[in-house]
């Protein structure tokens, strides 16, 4: 019997694109031991494991690092491919998976991001961005299940962390994503139903005290 | 499989729009050749890609691909000849991340150099640099970073040795050292002399062109972006 090699994931708080790599360990069953990184002060395993960008997170299997959560999902599908296969086997499917979770981290992410730092006009163009982009992916979602189908996959996987976000996103902004996006939040709780998605993402409150907390400590008001 | 037809909308000077290029080239694809006219963008590009509105796209048999390394990984799913991507998981994940690094890291920066003057384009060198030195490291001792031929993360970077030399001499900067960054400068004339690539450059002359004019254009959109 061959014995599993270690899987080990580091991680830090709330972010989103470590739940991105838990929920994908959790669908495939595989045990791992979870690191928690204070980004603040650096652990010398994470500069060693990803010395460019010194960011979470980081899978580290057979003692090498992988590093950026998309990366790092697909990996985690190739390697363990028999359990909950989150990318399509066809290359168009493919295709237009990885373009959609692409668009995540090039539209979602930053606008979302603009959303809970700036203030007054910067943040009316930010919310503005955020929901425009959430509509295009609800477009893309139509009345498919989850964005790949019958079955919870990639891009399913790439944005429901964000879910937990929300909160925070609509109390600093003053909105609400389910006004502008309702069958997006009907596939965030269709999400939510699985295990690895309700043990992984934050409590919504606690993102929310989080941002708070960040905000007191290193933003000027 | 692969029968069907293909067609490739592109820009002539986009290192973008190139990469796909080569893919189909390397892999001996017959394509049709559309040429977009970025700043009066056509009504077919609109409606191939209506979220980014960006070539390139690659288009086979009416299903259209866009983003550039997402097409890469198509074109490599799809036809197996010629195997860009390497077989093993974690060689995988290495090449693909050393290609969005580049990318995030090495050229933007160099963009900025082209477009910018004084400390702004200081900095933008200096970031470019330190990319670079991240690079220098990962193809140390190889003649491409496929290995013996050109693979996925050569395809990705193979921007550097042609674009950069414009964009220094139109920004009359300069990024890539040859003492300083050995293999870097080895690589790119294994590159460039490979016949599939060679013959594929847009000419040089017009590349600068085009390049001094988009600097006239953007100089005032970069200011104080680098921060040291």
């Amino acid at each position: 019997m061959v014995e599993e090699a270690k899987v080990v994931l580091l991680g830090s708080g709330f972010s989103m694109f470590g739940m991105r790599a838990k929920i994908a360990l959790a669908e495939k069953g595989i045990k791992y031991e979870y690191m928690e990184e204070d980004l603040a002060n650096k652990s010398p395993l994470l500069q060693e494991m990803n010395p460019i960008h010194k960011k979470i997170p980081v899978l580290i299997h057979h003692g090498r690092p992988i590093c950026e959560s998309l990366i790092i999902v697909e990996y985690i599908d190739m390697v363990w491919p028999n359990n909950s296969p989150l990318l399509p086997s066809d290359p168009y499917h493919k295709a237009q998976a990885r373009f959609w979770a692409d668009f995540v981290d090039l539209k979602v992410y930053h606008a979302s991001r603009r959303v809970w730092i700036s203030k007054g006009d910067e943040q009316e163009v930010a919310k503005k961005d955020f929901l425009e982009s959430l509509k295009q992916l609800e477009e893309f979602l139509g009345d498919k299940p989850y964005f790949g189908g019958d079955t919870f996959g990639f891009v399913d996987v790439a944005l429901i962390p964000f879910y937990c976000w929300f909160y925070s996103y609509e109390t600093f902004g003053n909105f609400k994503v389910e006004a502008e996006c309702p069958k997006l939040i009907s596939w965030a709780k269709r999400c939510m139903q699985r295990e690895s998605v309700s043990e992984t993402l934050a409590d919504e409150k606690e993102v929310y005290e989080g941002i708070l907390d960040y905000k007191d400590k290193f933003m000027l008001n | 499989m692969g029968s069907e037809d293909v067609k490739l909308i592109s820009f002539w000077v986009s290192p973008f729009a190139k990469r796909v290029e080569w893919a189909l080239k390397l892999k001996g694809v017959e394509y049709e050749y559309i040429e977009e006219d970025i700043f009066n963008k056509s009504s077919l590009l609109l409606e191939l890609n209506p979220v980014h509105k960006k070539v390139p796209v690659l288009v086979h048999g009416h299903k259209p691909i866009a983003e550039s390394f997402i097409i890469l990984e198509y074109i490599d799913e799809t036809w197996n000849q010629y195997p860009l991507l390497p077989h093993h998981p974690y060689q995988r994940a290495h090449a693909r991340f050393w290609a969005a690094t580049a990318e995030e890291m090495l050229m933007e920066a160099a963009w900025i150099g082209m477009c910018t003057s004084g400390d702004d384009q200081e900095n933008a060198v200096k970031a470019a640099r330190e990319a670079m030195e991240k690079i220098e490291e990962e193809i140390k001792g190889k003649k491409f970073f496929g290995g013996e031929n050109i693979g996925y993360l050569d395809i990705a970077l193979g921007w550097i040795p042609y674009w950069t030399p414009v964009w220094e001499e139109v920004g009359s900067m300069q990024i890539i050292e040859p003492l300083r960054f050995p293999g870097i400068t080895a690589w790119m004339t294994n590159f460039l002399n490979h016949p599939v690539i060679k013959d594929s450059l847009p000419p040089r002359e017009d590349m600068l062109v085009y390049f001094h004019s988009r600097r006239k254009a953007l100089s005032s959109s970069f200011q104080g972006r680098f921060k040291f």
